[in-house]
């Protein structure tokens, strides 16, 4: 049987944990918004692609968001490890381009550790780091029978856990609760 | 003066400090003026004595000065400049007495009684002031009186030193605006036929008093001595900086840190006197070899704690080349802010400090800017409906609206295959052939004529939010005026 998604979700805490896909970014979004506190998000200066904070206030409040422009990815996991260390933010977004090292990704795990703070990777599709406690795989599904309001319908999927099992779902975030909701696949 | 000594005081008085500062920066031969914007017009603040000699005066509009001296150049003045300058000249006056105050915004008073044989004499003392602030450009008025009113009327109405004890027979022949009056009491004085303080203190007292109040006695008896004045000498501003010097030279990273503890305990004790911390400090360290180096630390948040600074510094100083060791350490605090005690009770967090520590230390590693927070602006473009501060220096404020949904992530406008007023059916981006289930829209955005931007050079915007087969949601504008399809966002 599959667990459901509150045994693994919300991500837990004090671990680091990794996002792919299209949706990996909405993912973040909506791991952010269940959590209090500030948020450290952490991006390559050089790279064109910016979060929109307008578009973030759907899910949380963008003066929560503090974002690190760090100068290449060896500089973003030095952040990232001392911010998570500190314990100052509840939770720390990297995107990544390059895939992690065994030794840098358990490195982030012992900072999460001792921080008691919790970590996500965003990255690329097949670049998954072998320390990662959790790993996502989500992407926007197409709704055919929207709700009023925009759509949201995500396949979530978790292919690696190192503590429990694997599973998929269907969920879609409440604009105006501002919630997650899982909904039964179509065809299911 | 009431104890048997004879105080003697210097007027310094700076007819033409506002100009004279600027030229010192630039020269300029020729008639030149500062002007000052007062009400709606530009007039003069300030010139110099070419200007003067074409017959142009303080108050004058620009444009009358232009008519009447056509080669006339001018710049804005800086009265904030100007008032900075004088705390300058106050500190460099201290060179002849330690009692030097301001008077007014162009004037310094000293009381040099006691240190004029320092110089050889009030003469040679007078002459060295002259020499030097000649030296310095600077054109000044000085006078030497029994008592600072005496002293403020020399410099200005009749320049030259007072013998000691003259009073009313060095001050006599000058006119009554010499005290120290309001210009209407100085005209009413006049119409009087009271020309001269000679003649004011000829006059009988009580009717003066009863119709002028008691001020122009007061300033009278102030000039002539029989009222003491006070000189206030100009307080000091804290300095920030401390140093330690070692007998042996240092080289290693915990011994410059435990050298630089010790100079961040007395720091931090200054600064919690003065109730200021620290937003930018500078470790130098010299070494050996006369090599200095320097380690800069900038903080999110004024601190003067030393427990929390100190670890900012480990970075830095493990980054230095000790040589053959380090002998001098000088720390100074280069960026001040105020920062009032406050009250520690149990209820107030302590998740902002952790957070502004954290800025710190990160600031440490990749610049303080680079730690960035979002603020709402005002403005429909999608760009510019947000900015970015650093989080260091900015507060997050305002509320966040959007009316229509807004993409997570925006790029640069990609163009997409696409012909129409209505979103392609099948289109390739970014490598993937992608074909539209739905599109929602068009939402016309129109660019900030206001606003230079080249990226709005197209005109205006339809967006489209298109709900892909695939599943993935992306914001597509058509721009009707140039036509041609761009991808620009990516939703949740």
């Amino acid at each position: 049987m599959k667990p459901d998604v509150p045994s693994c979700y919300p991500l837990r805490k004090a671990r680091v944990h990794e996002a792919c896909g299209a949706g990996a970014t909405g993912f973040a979004a909506i791991m952010a918004a269940h959590l209090s506190g500030p948020v450290l998000w952490l991006r390559e200066g050089w790279r064109a692609e910016t979060l929109n904070p307008v578009g973030l206030a759907a899910f949380l409040d963008p003066a929560r968001v503090l974002v690190a422009q760090v100068r290449d990815q060896t500089e973003g996991l030095a952040v990232m490890e001392e911010a998570l260390r500190d314990g100052a933010v509840p939770l720390v977004v990297i995107e990544l381009g390059q895939p992690l090292d065994l030794t840098p990704g358990r490195r982030l795990q012992l900072a999460a550790k001792a921080g008691n703070s919790t970590g996500l990777c965003l990255i690329p599709e097949g670049m998954g780091s072998n320390a990662a406690e959790t790993r996502w795989r989500c992407a926007p599904v197409f709704d055919a029978d929207p709700g009023p309001g925009d759509s949201t319908l995500q396949s979530w999927e978790i292919i690696k856990n190192k503590s429990g099992t694997l599973g998929a779902w269907h969920v879609r975030w409440d604009w105006a609760a501002r919630r997650l909701d899982v909904v039964p696949p179509a065809g299911e | 003066m009431f104890d048997g000594i004879g105080r003697r005081v210097v007027s310094m008085w700076f007819p033409r400090l506002a100009s004279d500062r600027v030229r010192r920066a630039h020269p300029v031969a020729g008639p030149f003026a500062l002007v000052l914007r007062q009400g709606n017009a530009d007039r003069l603040h300030c010139l110099n004595p070419a200007a003067e000699r074409q017959g142009l005066a303080r108050g004058m509009p620009l444009s009358d000065a232009r008519a009447f001296c056509p080669d006339l150049l001018s710049r804005p003045a800086d009265p904030a400049r100007d008032a900075q300058f004088l705390h300058v000249l106050r500190r460099w006056a201290t060179r002849y007495c330690p009692w030097v105050g301001l008077d007014g915004d162009a004037g310094l008073v000293l009381d040099i009684t006691g240190a004029a044989h320092l110089f050889g004499g009030e003469g040679a003392m007078l002459a060295d002031m002259r020499q030097n602030l000649a030296r310095a450009g600077l054109s000044v008025r000085l006078g030497l009186g029994d008592t600072r009113g005496a002293a403020w009327a020399l410099a200005r109405y009749g320049e030259g030193p007072a013998a000691p004890g003259a009073g009313l027979a060095a001050l006599g022949d000058l006119p009554i605006a010499a005290l120290r009056l309001e210009p209407e009491v100085t005209v009413a004085l006049q119409r009087l036929g009271l020309r001269t303080i000679n003649a004011l203190a000829a006059t009988a007292r009580a009717p003066i008093a009863r119709r002028f109040g008691p001020d122009v006695l007061h300033r009278l008896d102030q000039a002539l001595g029989a009222v003491p004045e006070a000189i206030t000498p100009g307080a000091e501003p804290p300095h920030y900086g401390v140093r330690l010097t070692l007998p042996d030279p240092i080289g290693l990273q915990g011994d410059v840190m435990a050298g630089l503890a010790r100079l961040l305990e007395t720091l931090c004790a200054k600064l919690k006197a003065q109730e200021a911390g620290a937003r930018a400090l500078t470790l130098t360290l010299r070494r050996v070899d006369q090599g200095a180096q320097d380690v800069e630390v900038r903080l999110a948040r004024p601190a003067r704690d030393p427990a929390r600074i100190l670890p900012l510094f480990e970075r830095g100083v493990a980054g230095i080349d000790a040589g053959f060791g380090i002998d001098r350490l000088r720390l100074e605090a280069t960026q001040v802010e105020p920062l009032p005690v406050e009250q520690v009770s149990h209820v107030a967090s302590d998740r902002g400090d952790r957070l502004d520590d954290l800025i710190s230390r990160l600031g440490t590693r990749i610049g303080l800017e680079n730690i960035q927070r979002f603020l709402p602006a005002d403005s429909h473009i999608p760009e510019r409906g947000f900015l970015i501060a650093p989080a260091a220096f900015s507060t997050p404020e305002g509320a966040w609206v959007s009316l229509r949904p807004r993409p997570l992530r925006l790029f640069p406008p990609e163009p997409i295959a696409g012909q129409g007023a209505r979103p392609p059916h099948h289109f390739r981006w970014r490598r993937m052939a992608l074909s539209v289930a739905r599109g929602t829209g068009p939402e016309r955005i129109a660019p900030e004529w206001w606003l230079e931007d080249d990226a709005w050079r197209s005109g205006l915007r339809d967006y489209w939010q298109v709900e892909t087969t695939g599943g993935r949601r992306l914001w597509l504008f058509h721009t009707p005026q140039n036509p041609g399809w761009f991808v620009q966002g990516e939703f949740a």
